[in-house]
């Protein structure tokens, strides 16, 4: 195995917390009422094709994608469609859903629901991200960007590498570890069709030290079978954000991508693990994506799991499987603590994004005295991109966006890794959320004219 | 000793005598002409740079003022909301058009009581980044967040968040008019509306777009587009907008027949003298009188 590499500048290291990493993954029951927005991808909402009254079975087309960053939703049960509604979903707004009421668990024909291992790839590289575009795979590591997209290669550009990120660094979470430990042969086959997808020579899983276990185990596979030849495992130092797309390719690759870019500047392909399963699934089985492995966990939850869950199934169900909700919760976050969102309601439907469910006890989630700015610089040590955030918030807080886009706030990856160590808890990455949210806006309106 | 505080007193008086020649040949050098009546102008206006007028400030304004003046010989277009205009026009040599004086006025009565909180929310006091993390404590997604946008834009003063209410209340005296606060608004509750007879008012004071059924779980006060205001204004001012009555104040006269029907007490009137007692009064609208006159 390579020795481990890290990225270059900055991160910090959370406590973390894997209190679920022994628990295998369960097939979580079906609920009654699966409710399913139809935005559940970065950029435009889905068009629902399905009308109150309809039949459905699991793995039938229910919306489709409008436009060219969107996603295909499927039916993830079978049974009739209540209605089509707006709910409150982890937006923290009432948004369009279709709800589905359960009857039986009836496939759609010509999807493979048997667990027998399909190594040989039939498809051409074409026939795959038609496939993967068909069933509606997102990125599953919680920004939800369409995986189709990533697999499309301009003509001048080449991928020389397939990034696998199984870095995992989000604190708590465990579901990409649980699907790693339990489907590793799958997972590998999901690899060399991402590798045959975008033509690449090489496929690097990039795994955190602190998982070495898996990293070795998938590293004997990968030696014992000839098979997958070309997928190396490279292990990273534990550090968050290592999972950050820039990060990943900078610490396995060496490369940087440049600021405004996409990464396939770089040559490097960058797909999370539960992606990859879901690929694989997809393209071997013809299975869209109907269910998640999500996992639900908190410091006072009784048993912290890992579940394999329906999509549209209501939060509530999950938290009430570990045990109920913790009466020290202060915070309900949907997916990890670093990045994940907090929701304003339990009874939020989960989407494809939605890696885990953490409910943050008083202790962890107490609002600490907001002091000022001391000026010490570690902001600026512990950001990834080499960003000032003490300036970008500063800028941002004075509706100074025409500073904050010469200052690159368009580079920020929002990973919160400077808010985290501030002595004085100011909410930067708020602010240069904030900012960079209407930096945006701007830099649109402008391309536009 | 003496010899030392001579010098200094020599070597600096020089000194101030050669910069000051310095600087007197560079101004005469470099002298901007300005037209002497925008300085008269500005003089007059209130000098707070609100950006009220649409212009970047108040000196912008007055360069405007008196182009228009030589060029056009009209001051059409151009409004000063925080001063009077009659004396812009008086030094101008021109007659203004009075415009009907305005005031900010918020169009939510969420407060604490009327709508509990079910959502405690920690992240920066900025209500242009809390809209975008969710739809309010109440669940109301029009409403107002009580982070104080619009108070930071006050130029003059005349917004500040009561604590009691967790909304912002706008100071009648104060308030210009100038519209800084509504544009600060990221989700539009603050609305520009004629100042009206004697200061009085007639408007609604709800902005939520979500149907009745959902209005009336987020919010104790809130439209419910049930169009009874609608059917009884008899001057035809009031019209729906989705979900939500909007009083036009151009048409509005004042009658205070809607705020009587109004079930739900969003109409509210302001700076009216107390109703003789009727025996029909409802409660509601018995509840607003005494709320708004304050």
């Amino acid at each position: 195995m390579n020795p481990v590499k890290t990225f270059r500048l900055g991160g910090v290291h959370p406590e973390e917390n894997k209190l679920s990493s022994g628990q295998p993954i369960r097939d979580f029951e079906i609920p009654k009422q699966v409710i399913i927005p139809l935005g559940q991808c970065l950029g435009a909402p889905s068009e629902p094709i399905v009308a109150k009254g309809d039949k459905v079975k699991v793995g039938q087309l229910i919306a489709t994608a409008k436009g060219f960053i969107s996603a295909n939703v499927h039916s993830s049960v079978s049974g009739t469609v209540a209605k089509i509604d707006d709910v409150m979903d982890h937006t923290g707004y009432r948004k369009p859903a279709i709800f589905i009421d359960v009857e039986g668990d009836e496939w759609l024909e010509g999807i493979d629901t048997t667990d027998t291992l399909i190594k040989d790839i039939t498809l051409t590289s074409e026939e795959i991200v038609e496939r993967v575009k068909q069933h509606g795979i997102v990125g599953l590591g919680g920004a939800t960007f369409p995986t189709y997209v990533k697999l499309m290669i301009p003509k001048d550009k080449k991928a020389d590498y397939v990034i696998i990120n199984a870095a995992e660094c989000e604190p708590y979470l465990t579901c990409d570890n649980r699907l790693l430990i339990e489907k590793p042969m799958e997972f590998l086959v999901g690899v060399k069709v991402l590798m045959k997808a975008v033509n690449a020579p090489k496929g690097v899983i990039g795994i955190e030290y602190n998982k070495i276990d898996v990293a070795r185990k998938l590293d004997e596979i990968i030696s014992g079978d000839s098979y997958f030849s070309g997928i190396e495992v490279q292990p990273l130092e534990t550090k968050y954000p290592q999972g950050g797309e820039k990060q990943l390719i900078q610490a396995v690759t060496g490369r940087e991508v440049p600021s405004g870019k996409l990464p396939i500047e770089t040559g490097c392909v960058v797909v999370n693990v539960a992606s990859t399963f879901a690929v694989y699934e997809a393209v071997q089985k013809n299975k869209p994506l109907v269910y998640r492995i999500v996992t639900v966990t908190g410091k006072s939850v009784k048993n912290p799991s890992n579940f394999r869950v329906r999509i549209g199934t209501p939060a509530n169900m999950l938290i009430e499987a570990v045990g109920g909700l913790p009466e020290d919760t202060a915070n309900l976050i949907n997916g990890g603590p670093m990045m994940g969102k907090s929701v304003s309601v339990m009874t939020f439907p989960t989407v494809k994004g939605t890696s885990g469910i953490l409910m943050l006890n008083t202790k962890d989630a107490q609002p600490r005295a907001v002091g000022n700015c001391i000026r010490c610089g570690k902001c600026m040590k512990a950001c990834p991109m080499g960003l000032e955030p003490y300036l970008l918030k500063r800028l941002s807080e004075t509706n100074n966006f025409e500073e904050t886009e010469k200052h690159n706030i368009m580079d920020c990856i929002e990973c919160g890794s400077c808010e985290f160590t501030c002595p004085a808890n100011i909410p930067l990455a708020d602010y240069i959320r904030f900012g960079k949210n209407k930096t945006g806006q701007i830099i649109r309106s402008r391309n536009q004219k | 000793m003496n010899s030392i505080l001579l010098w200094s007193l020599v070597i600096l008086g020089v000194l101030g005598v050669i910069a000051a020649v310095i600087l007197y040949f560079v101004a005469k050098k470099f002298k901007v002409e300005e037209n002497p009546l925008i300085g008269e102008v500005e003089s007059v206006l209130a000098g707070a740079n609100c950006g009220g007028c649409g212009f970047a400030g108040c000196h912008n304004f007055a360069e405007a003022c008196v182009k228009a003046a030589t060029e056009k010989k009209s001051l059409a277009g151009l409004n000063c909301p925080s001063s009077d205009m009659t004396k812009v026009a008086g030094i101008l040599g021109l007659t203004a058009t009075v415009q009907e004086p305005m005031v900010a006025v918020v169009r939510c009565n969420g407060t604490c009581e009327n709508a509990p909180k079910r959502v405690h929310y920690e992240g920066a006091g900025v209500c242009a980044f809390a809209t975008t993390l969710y739809a309010g404590g109440n669940g109301c997604p029009n409403g107002c967040l009580g982070l104080g946008d619009c108070v930071k834009k006050c130029a003059f003063d005349a917004l500040h968040i009561n604590k009691e209410t967790g909304l912002p209340e706008v100071d009648e005296d104060k308030c210009v008019g100038c519209g800084a606060c509504a544009k600060a608004c990221p989700r539009g509750v603050i609305e520009l509306r004629h100042k009206g007879k004697n200061n009085r008012r007639v408007y609604v004071a709800c902005n939520n777009t979500e149907k009745g059924a959902i209005a009336m779980k987020n919010c104790n006060v809130a439209c419910i587009a049930c169009q009874k205001c609608l059917k009884t204004c008899p001057f035809e001012a009031i019209e729906m907008r989705g979900n939500l009555a909007y009083i036009d104040y151009t048409k509005c006269k004042q009658c205070r027949k809607c705020v009587e029907v109004c079930p739900r007490g969003s109409i509210h009137e302001v700076n009216f003298p107390p109703r003789k007692p009727k025996a029909e009064t409802s409660e509601s609208t018995e509840t607003n009188v005494t709320n708004e006159s304050k």
